[in-house]
């Protein structure tokens, strides 16, 4: 994957960089919102990674031009900011995804990870299929095999989201997004008791699980 | 500025200046008025003496002919006074009267006219103004009577002497009350500037001075020091806070600080390292969560997200909490209902709420265990997450069966990092309870704490809105 990290904290970027280097991916750098437009504008990149804060041009501005100029690449937006509107002023800009900084690795890995395969995803099928487990989004059933399995609707959801995403760490707090559309951090771990309630219902009595805990990150549904 | 530029440029001073002005014109106008009136009403008087003259005058040269009138116009003309006479024949000569010359043509047009003369009786022969009437009289004669301006003159000149003096009287006593009122003004702003700089200078606790009249300066002075009140005691519980804070973050840094260095000191082998720097982390992770904490509470405090709240029913947000945190209660042998009755509509943010009721749940969730566990009761250890209005407001409940909060320690406990003794074994932030109350306060309610026997109910109390117009 190639990625562009446009950030104007020398540290934090080169940090990115090497991180980025050491789980196969590479990823150029801008310090600032012109240079990080002009390079998106000529590079070939899956992923952007925009501060929002920078020097020159602000983050909501490039990606903002990007998109008036018709480049769709997906852009996750780094902010310090972290308050109730930013989140929602960024994904107005043309943004893809929101982290708050402080962020950890994992999180921005698993976020890019979904980013860069959106296109060409598996968004638009009916039908999940990981393993022997096949989930229809039109008639709301699930299937191990030959037997059926009862889900609520927010159990559903989650497995369908985990499903529609397999292969991919999928963290905590995009489950938190995305199956619930909470953008605050529950003191508690709640998601762990929904995953280990879905998990008793789709992976109890199979040889081979398929829902699986990826330590200091997430979980991922995948058939080996 | 020099004090007299100061002076001239005080509001009090164009005021007195722009009153001022207005008086003199309001004066003018009075005096105008009158002045015209006064000319108008002697204008009047003088016609109808002399048509009533005339009148009496032409009923005598009916019965006795020119030979009358000229003798009883002769005999008039003789007495003082500032009536005048004169009769003429056809060629224009006078047989009587005492009006010497007047300028050529008056006597050939009957009617009115003010014209100049001069009288026969005065030897300097100097012009004189006059209102005379004259009247064709039947064989050619011509008589003239009328009377002398002089007098009506003298009142109009004295009229507009007067108005002269009363304007220069009202612009000095204006200006020199201006200045008098200006300086006093000034004095007492004076005073005011003085204090705000002095409170500039640091002394919150400094007030502007109050004069006890009552007046507009004395109003905006008892403001200026609400204002301050607040300002003081806004800035007592940020600086109560930022030294909580500190307080409260040293113990896990120090903690943090400690276990890396024990780490250094017995670790053994990669496996080790690896476990400290993973404890390291979660600790982070724990920190950075208090950060994100206090952030939301500032954020709810300073007011900035009320631009985008939204009418939304306060059942959908339970339904919602409710369903994230049931099987986490669950897990703890808690059961968990969701009781929602009709729509509760409240203006807000969704978001926020969901997180001070999820606070609320959590806090429900980790203390709500019965005092006496295990042992059989006939209440249920069950949390209820409900929705209420009442009136004009919408009453968000969350309610426990666990030990409660004892009365006296209700208050303390929304503030920041205030953790009861019997809960600091368990995991929390202490920050829980002040969200929940900086979010309720954002949303111009408030969160209260009651008893709920056993157990403690949590409100988060919102001002009703209006129904949703659609149920889009």
């Amino acid at each position: 994957m190639r990625l562009l990290i446009i950030e104007d904290d020398r540290d934090a970027a080169d940090y990115l960089v090497k991180a980025f280097r050491e789980v196969g991916h590479v990823a150029d750098q801008a310090p600032d919102g012109e240079e990080g437009l002009a390079l998106a504008l000529e590079g070939q990149y899956d992923v952007l990674i925009v501060d929002r804060m920078l020097p020159k041009l602000d983050g909501l501005t490039v990606i903002g031009t990007l998109r008036a100029k018709g480049i769709e690449t997906p852009a996750l937006i780094l902010s310090a900011l972290g308050q109730v509107d930013d989140r929602v002023k960024g994904l107005r800009a043309g943004g893809d995804d929101y982290l708050p900084k402080p962020y950890s690795f994992a999180e921005l890995l698993a976020r890019i990870e979904v980013l860069a395969r959106r296109r060409g995803g598996r968004g638009e099928e009916t039908v999940y299929r990981v393993g022997d487990l096949e989930l229809d989004r039109l008639s709301h059933s699930v299937k191990r095999g030959d037997d059926e399995i009862v889900l609520q609707p927010r159990e559903f959801r989650l497995l369908e989201y985990l499903m529609k995403h397999s292969g991919q760490v999928v963290t905590r707090t995009m489950l938190l997004e995305n199956v619930w559309d909470y953008h605050f951090d529950p003191q508690t771990n709640v998601i762990d008791v929904h995953i280990s309630r879905l998990r008793a219902k789709i992976d109890k009595g199979f040889a081979q699980p398929l829902l699986h805990t990826i330590r200091g990150a997430g979980y991922m549904v995948r058939s080996t | 500025m020099t004090a007299l530029g100061k002076f001239f440029r005080t509001t009090a001073f164009k005021l007195t200046l722009v009153y001022t002005m207005l008086f003199a014109l309001f004066g003018v106008a009075i005096l105008g008025y009158f002045a015209f009136n006064t000319r108008r009403l002697i204008t009047e008087q003088i016609t109808q003496t002399v048509d009533a003259e005339i009148t009496g005058l032409s009923e005598q040269h009916r019965q006795g002919g020119i030979r009358l009138l000229v003798s009883v116009i002769d005999d008039r003309s003789r007495r003082p006074g500032s009536s005048l006479y004169l009769v003429s024949n056809f060629a224009g000569e006078s047989l009587a009267g005492n009006v010497g010359s007047l300028p050529h043509g008056v006597l050939d047009r009957p009617g009115w006219a003010e014209t100049v003369y001069r009288r026969l009786d005065e030897q300097d022969g100097a012009d004189h103004s006059a209102l005379v009437r004259v009247v064709q009289m039947p064989g050619g004669f011509r008589l003239l009577v009328g009377r002398d301006l002089e007098e009506r003159e003298h009142i109009y000149r004295i009229l507009i002497a007067t108005g002269r003096w009363s304007i220069a009287l009202v612009v000095v006593l204006g200006l020199a009350g201006g200045f008098f009122v200006t300086r006093r003004v000034l004095k007492r702003i004076d005073a005011m500037s003085e204090t705000s700089r002095v409170i500039m200078a640091g002394d919150l606790g400094g007030r502007l001075p109050i004069a006890g009249t009552g007046d507009e300066l004395d109003r905006l002075a008892e403001s200026l020091n609400g204002m301050l009140e607040r300002i003081e005691a806004l800035m007592r519980g940020l600086k109560e806070v930022s030294d909580n804070i500190a307080h409260d973050l040293k113990t896990p840094l120090t903690r943090l600080r400690n276990r890396s260095e024990e780490a250094l000191r017995t670790a053994k082998g990669e496996a080790d390292y690896r476990a400290a720097l993973e404890t390291t982390i979660e600790e982070s992770d724990k920190l950075i969560r208090t950060f994100n904490a206090l952030l939301m509470i500032a954020q709810a405090e300073s007011g900035q997200a009320r631009d985008n709240m939204v009418v939304l029913d306060a059942g959908d947000v339970v339904r919602g909490i409710g369903d994230l945190y049931e099987p986490l209660a669950e897990e703890k042998g808690l059961g968990l209902r969701v009781e929602t009755d009709g729509p509760a509509p409240v203006r807000g943010n969704r978001e926020l709420i969901s997180q001070a009721l999820a606070n609320l749940v959590d806090n429900a969730i980790k203390y709500g265990r019965p005092a006496t566990e295990g042992a059989p009761s006939e209440i249920p250890a069950e949390i209820v997450v409900r929705t209420r209005t009442d009136g004009g407001e919408v009453f968000i409940e969350v309610s426990d069966r666990g030990t409660g909060i004892p009365e006296a320690d209700r208050s303390r406990v929304v503030q920041r990092f205030v953790r009861l003794e019997q809960s600091r074994s368990l995991p929390g932030s202490g920050l829980g309870l002040s969200l929940a109350a900086a979010v309720a306060r954002l949303h111009s309610g408030e969160l209260k704490l009651v008893d709920n026997n056993p157990g403690l109910t949590t409100i988060i109390a919102l001002p009703r809105a209006e129904p949703l117009q659609s149920e889009a």
